[in-house]
């Protein structure tokens, strides 16, 4: 890896680790310091790798970096040695030293109590969300800014009266309760999911897949599967889907890193061993009787993996997703529906249906409605194309819909 | 916004199916059509599938067997949706399965939050 590219997938996947265990050795209310010595941290690999060359081990210089650099502040910030450093002495050793503990094991658990913490019923869902960005996934507030459609200074104000409620509220970095666990953990799993989705689709990206994104949200997820409180059944069931999204990576790429769709992927790309994991998560969420929307997404996203059976495999992906909007709507889910009828029942069926969906300003409305009119009216279909290149966004989206658009058009000469 | 019910009305339909889970049997015409109306976001809720057992009680303690007795029609169910005007919950309910089946209709009604 590139030297440029190396320090922004660095504070990608070690940002929030090390974050994490600053935040769990200071406590909740010094959020901020522990991001700001992380931050400094990369400033300082930015400004020294360049001349000085790259470290053998990057991520253990990262760890001792910041590290040192807490103990530091913690001896000459006034503040900290009367608010903070009295308490750590009394709980650590007589060495009157900060221990900062960058052990695998300490990194999983403290961005799990993390997890949970941020994750705190007293502040609002979406300030829930900022905040895990932030912290347990190290984007950036521009970023996150991105992903709300907001401002920078919209998610800064969100983000500081977040940690202030934390503060306030002395939230204990630790898991909750068994009685709590059901409530607090759905809003761990959207930011999760969130996560994944924004490796995966990234539409407001040049880089069409960000593959890193989707692994670090798959490996928080498998991190609650892997602890007895958090391992639940709808847990399990959200793993399972990100695997078997995850199976098509090599598949939905070209070498030019063009995106490929489903339907003119090279299957042998699919990667079986996540696809086996993928129902191996499905199966161990099949137990209780609560069916959450990530079962049905599972599902649905099992069955995109199966080839060879077309008919049955469409009229389950119709009805999974009949049953997935009755739960919960959402814009996609409703496309995804329109399009599973189309296959099941024909085009003609599925254009008034489609046209009901009233999602005129999304460039997936229009593109759906041009692969209908495919076979039906050309002149429609391309005119839908062309006004799907208009709203999108995505320079790898615009590409494809030209390629359909082209491809129409050579029928229309014939 | 505006919240509606439908109550779907029909001749007695017998049996109840179920799975071995105890879950409703859900027809693939009724997952159609509740699903496509919960694609254009109208669906507030699937609401409830009334069983077949079922006592009327009447003035000086008098109680009458089922809902059968003497009508022609039972209320089947019920469901809840949103539109912006009761004209539009019409036209989903020109759709509705229990149109297809013996004395099938759909009464839509608004609904009076009720604080």
């Amino acid at each position: 890896m590139q030297e440029k590219e190396l320090i922004p997938y660095l504070y990608r996947t070690e940002f929030r680790k090390i974050t994490a265990v600053l935040c769990r050795s200071l406590g909740i209310e010094h959020i901020s310091i522990a991001e700001d010595l992380v931050g400094d941290t990369f400033l300082l690999a930015a400004e020294t790798w360049g001349f000085k060359g790259v470290p053998q081990n990057p991520a253990a210089w990262l760890y001792t970096v910041a590290k040192n650099k807490a103990k530091d502040l913690l001896k000459r910030n006034a503040l900290f040695s009367q608010k903070i450093s009295p308490q750590i002495q009394y709980t650590t050793d007589e060495k009157h030293e900060l221990e900062i503990d960058l052990s695998i094991q300490n990194i999983e658990d403290s961005q799990l109590q993390m997890m949970f913490a941020i994750c705190y019923p007293g502040i609002p869902p979406e300030a829930q969300i900022g905040l895990s960005l932030r912290i347990l996934c190290g984007f950036g507030i521009d970023e996150i800014a991105d992903a709300f459609l907001t401002n920078k200074e919209t998610i800064n104000k969100r983000l500081y009266r977040a940690k202030e409620k934390l503060k306030q509220d002395n939230v204990k970095i630790e898991l909750p309760s068994d009685v709590e666990i059901d409530k607090r953990i759905e809003n761990v799993l959207t930011t999760l999911y969130l996560l994944f989705n924004e490796g995966y689709y990234s539409s407001s990206r040049n880089s069409v897949l960000r593959k890193d994104l989707c692994l670090e949200a798959m490996r928080l997820t498998h991190m609650l599967t892997e602890n007895e409180i958090t391992d639940k059944p709808y847990v399990s069931a959200l793993l399972a889907l990100m695997c078997f999204h995850a199976s098509r990576f090599e598949a939905r790429i070209d070498p030019k890193g063009e995106l490929i769709l489903y339907e003119d992927q090279d299957i042998s790309l699919w990667n079986n061993e996540l696809i086996l994991r993928g129902e191996y998560y499905l199966n161990k969420a099949a137990t209780g009787n609560h069916l959450s929307k990530y079962h049905l997404e599972a599902a649905i996203a099992y069955w995109h993996t199966v080839t060879g059976r077309d008919a049955d495999k469409w009229v389950k992906i119709l009805s999974l997703y009949n049953q997935l909007l009755i739960i919960e709507y959402s814009p996609i889910a409703a496309l995804n529906r329109t399009y599973a009828l189309a296959k099941v029942y024909g085009n003609e069926q599925a254009i008034p249906e489609a046209e009901k969906l009233e999602l005129g300003s999304s460039h997936l409305y229009h593109t759906l409605l041009g692969e209908l009119y495919s076979t039906v009216d050309t002149c429609k279909a391309i005119r839908h194309f062309e006004q799907a290149i208009k709203l999108s966004r995505s320079a790898a989206d615009k590409k494809v819909i030209k390629n359909k658009i082209s491809k129409l058009q050579e029928v229309k000469n014939v | 916004m505006k919240e509606f019910v439908m109550i779907y009305r029909s001749e007695p339909m017998g049996e109840i199916k179920m799975t071995p889970e105890g879950n409703l049997v859900v027809s693939k015409e009724w997952e159609n059509w509740m699903g496509g109306v919960a694609a254009q976001n109208k669906l507030v809720s699937p609401g409830m599938r009334l069983g077949n057992e079922g006592r009327t009680v009447k003035p000086g303690n008098m109680i009458t067997n089922g809902p059968y007795a003497e009508v022609k029609e039972i209320v089947g169910g019920l469901s809840i949706f949103r539109a912006e005007s009761i004209e539009e919950v019409l036209e989903l309910a020109k759709s509705c399965p229990v149109l297809n089946v013996a004395g099938g209709n759909v009464e839509v009604r608004d609904i009076i939050v009720m604080n």
